[in-house]
């Protein structure tokens, strides 16, 4: 059949600064360069480039630069380009089509509407490196009392178990057979480095990151890859998934072709199988459900850990959170429609779901309303990039946030959304060993502890400026927040005031 | 001494190593004018191998050369202080025996033998290796040998 896809990307080489090294053509895991020496001309197959940037980075020259393919359409708003490839595709294939990463879609960003505040005259500003800035955090639930006995200085309550972050970000959840067991190797380091925690993702614990248990969340979800006592006990904290940002509603298929020896061995199913992820828990069918579950996870923990609960953010997220935290869950995580995937339907990733910042304010709001919010922490989760992100997102109700996409673009990765071929230039989403040993785990924690503690500073400074000390003190704090360019009923459901007010 | 070693796990067959080598063995230093406006000489650095498994070969500066020893012009010498092997250009002929006796194929011949001298600013002396340097996935160490 006559491919009538056209090439979404154009390699430009230029060739006066090309100097034929390979570089580019042995790098490409798509086959996009070819550089014939003996004709001393390099040739481009256009339609294979997927822009992750691989060649365009590692070019020792800077000689090559990737642009949109120049076809134009037809000048028209509706069937555009973009629309008449889909159909072209699918007529062509009959399938599914899959993608990766969040919704690309442009769906407003609220954290770009939303403006901080700052000290003038009334209330100093603080120096964040002249005086301390806390930004510990700790998650789970909390009692509602606390009894200090006063001669011996020590709390009589028995608190509840509680995660200690040193960083009010954590590392969300990708599975080994997703991404590379150098990626997941990576965050693990990071982790424990900067004292947060890294997610295991629904596909189990390697065995070479059961040393990292002190800085771990170990998940289990509907496939219950990987999870067996041992698991269960490996990590600080167990998080049930219900539901992924990226693809709220729906499971995960990760094909047969990923899953190796290794992946196998960790997920505990057979190589070369499916490894799929059923839509629903198929023990959950209810609040009441998943309170069992919860509370078999904390038996089988014998108490010990925090049981977090991710829920994608959808449209009655509010109430389903105040379901969750009555079931007994210690930290909800809310994830939000931008959060990444390995792979989603693309109509699904692209049209289901809410942004993380409408979900976030409508579940603090609702817990604080129904007086059970300190029962329970709320993370946030699904495209934070920077850390006014992480500031906004604490002042509008979190606890902590979760990065997952910003650890990953600092290992390297170039959003694509090619993750599901698993032929990942970076090393990061494939299983291919000749390039997963492209991601040394060493160069890559570096990376990412640079920027997460950048951020931390960052947070630090921000938090001065506002003349808190605190991370705790910024909490919930939406007077810290200002809107702009939204409506009144945004701002109502933000719970923030309008800027100038 | 500080050798170059390559770790294979870590090799990921880009070529960078070699592209840096001939850049700082270069006149100009600019990897597009020492490939397209210069004659100078090849990398003294060479990735073996394919994307499944590959590693950067060099000279291994050895406690015994064999290329020394086996020199007819006395042109390839090891420097008694620093360890480093290194071509005496002046004295080369160009024979080829060096090429010949190295096992490890870390040498080769351009009108004078061409062999890695740890870009050193002079004879017998190392330097900052750029190949080191270049390695996007530190594949390439240069670390204090063990083997003397």
């Amino acid at each position: 059949m006559l491919d009538y896809v056209l090439p979404r990307y154009r390699v430009e080489r230029d060739e006066a600064l090309c100097i034929q090294c390979g570089v580019c053509e042995r790098q490409c895991s798509n086959g996009v360069h070819d550089v014939d020496t003996e004709l001393g001309k390099c040739f481009e197959k256009h339609s294979a480039c997927v822009n992750c940037q691989r060649c365009v980075t590692m070019c020792p020259t800077g000689a090559l630069t990737i642009t949109r393919w120049p076809q134009v359409d037809n000048g028209t708003n509706n069937w555009n380009l973009e629309a008449q490839q889909e159909i072209a595709k699918q007529s062509q294939t009959g399938s599914v089509r899959l993608g990766s990463m969040g919704n690309p879609k442009p769906y407003p960003i609220y954290w770009d509407r939303l403006l901080l505040n700052a000290s003038q005259v009334t209330n100093p500003s603080i120096d964040p490196l002249r005086e301390p800035m806390e930004t510990r955090v700790f998650l789970g639930s909390r009692p509602t009392v606390i009894k200090v006995n006063e001669t011996t200085k020590t709390v009589e309550t028995k608190m509840p178990p509680q995660l200690k972050l040193d960083v009010p970000v954590m590392f969300s959840a990708m599975s080994f057979g997703s991404i590379s067991l150098n990626a997941q190797k990576a965050l693990a380091i990071a982790a424990r480095e900067l004292g947060t925690y890294f997610n295991t993702g629904e596909g189990g614990l390697h065995r070479d990151l059961e040393q990292f248990g002190a800085n771990c969340i170990t998940q289990v979800a509907s496939g219950r890859f990987g999870v067996d006592p041992h698991y269960l006990n490996a990590g600080s904290c167990i998080e049930i998934k219900i539901g992924q940002g990226a693809k709220p509603g729906i499971g995960g298929h990760l094909p047969g072709s990923k899953i190796n020896a290794e992946v196998s061995r960790t997920r505990m199913i057979p190589e070369g199988t499916d490894a799929i992820s059923p839509a629903p828990h198929h023990d959950i069918y209810s609040i009441e459900d998943l309170r069992q579950l919860i509370f078999s996870l904390k038996e089988a923990t014998r108490y010990s850990k925090p049981i977090a609960v991710k829920i994608a953010a959808v449209h009655n997220v509010a109430a389903i959170a105040s379901g969750c935290a009555r079931a007994g869950a210690d930290i909800i995580v809310v994830d939000g429609f931008r959060g990444g995937t390995g792979a989603a339907p693309i109509r699904t990733r692209d049209n289901v779901g809410i942004p993380l910042e409408l979900a976030l304010a409508a579940i603090d709001q609702r817990l604080r309303d129904e007086g059970i919010r300190s029962t329970v922490s709320v993370v946030a989760a699904g495209s934070v990039r920077h850390a006014a992100d992480v500031v906004k997102a604490i002042a509008l109700g979190a606890d902590a946030t979760y990065i997952a996409s910003a650890a990953i673009i600092a290992f390297g990765c170039h959003q694509c959304q090619s993750c599901s071929s698993g032929t990942c230039n970076w090393g990061i989403a494939t299983q291919r060993p000749d390039l997963t040993k492209r991601l040394n785990p060493e160069i890559a924690a570096e990376r990412v502890i640079n920027l997460v503690r950048a951020w931390n500073h960052e947070i630090q400074e921000i938090m001065g400026g506002m003349g808190i000390n605190s991370i705790d003190s910024l909490r919930g704090n939406r007077l810290m927040l200002r809107g702009i360019g939204l409506s009144e009923k945004e701002l109502q459901i933000l719970g923030v005031q309008h800027a100038g007010e | 001494m500080k050798k170059i070693y390559s770790i294979p796990e870590l090799c990921i067959n880009c070529g960078r190593c070699e592209v840096a080598c001939k850049t700082a063995h270069s006149k100009s230093k600019n990897p597009v004018k020492a490939y397209k406006y210069e004659s100078c000489p090849a990398p003294r650095i060479r990735v073996e191998g394919t994307n499944d498994f590959s590693f950067a070969s060099n000279c291994r500066h050895c406690a015994k050369p064999l290329c020394v020893e086996a020199c007819i012009a006395g042109a390839m010498q090891k420097d008694p202080e620093t360890g480093v092997v290194f071509v005496d250009e002046r004295r080369c002929v160009g024979c080829g025996t060096c090429v010949v006796t190295c096992p490890f194929g870390a040498v080769h011949v351009e009108q004078t033998a061409i062999k890695c001298d740890l870009c050193g600013s002079c004879q017998g002396q190392p330097g900052n290796p750029s190949c080191v340097a270049a390695c996007p996935n530190r594949a390439l160490v240069y670390v204090e040998s063990e083997d003397e």
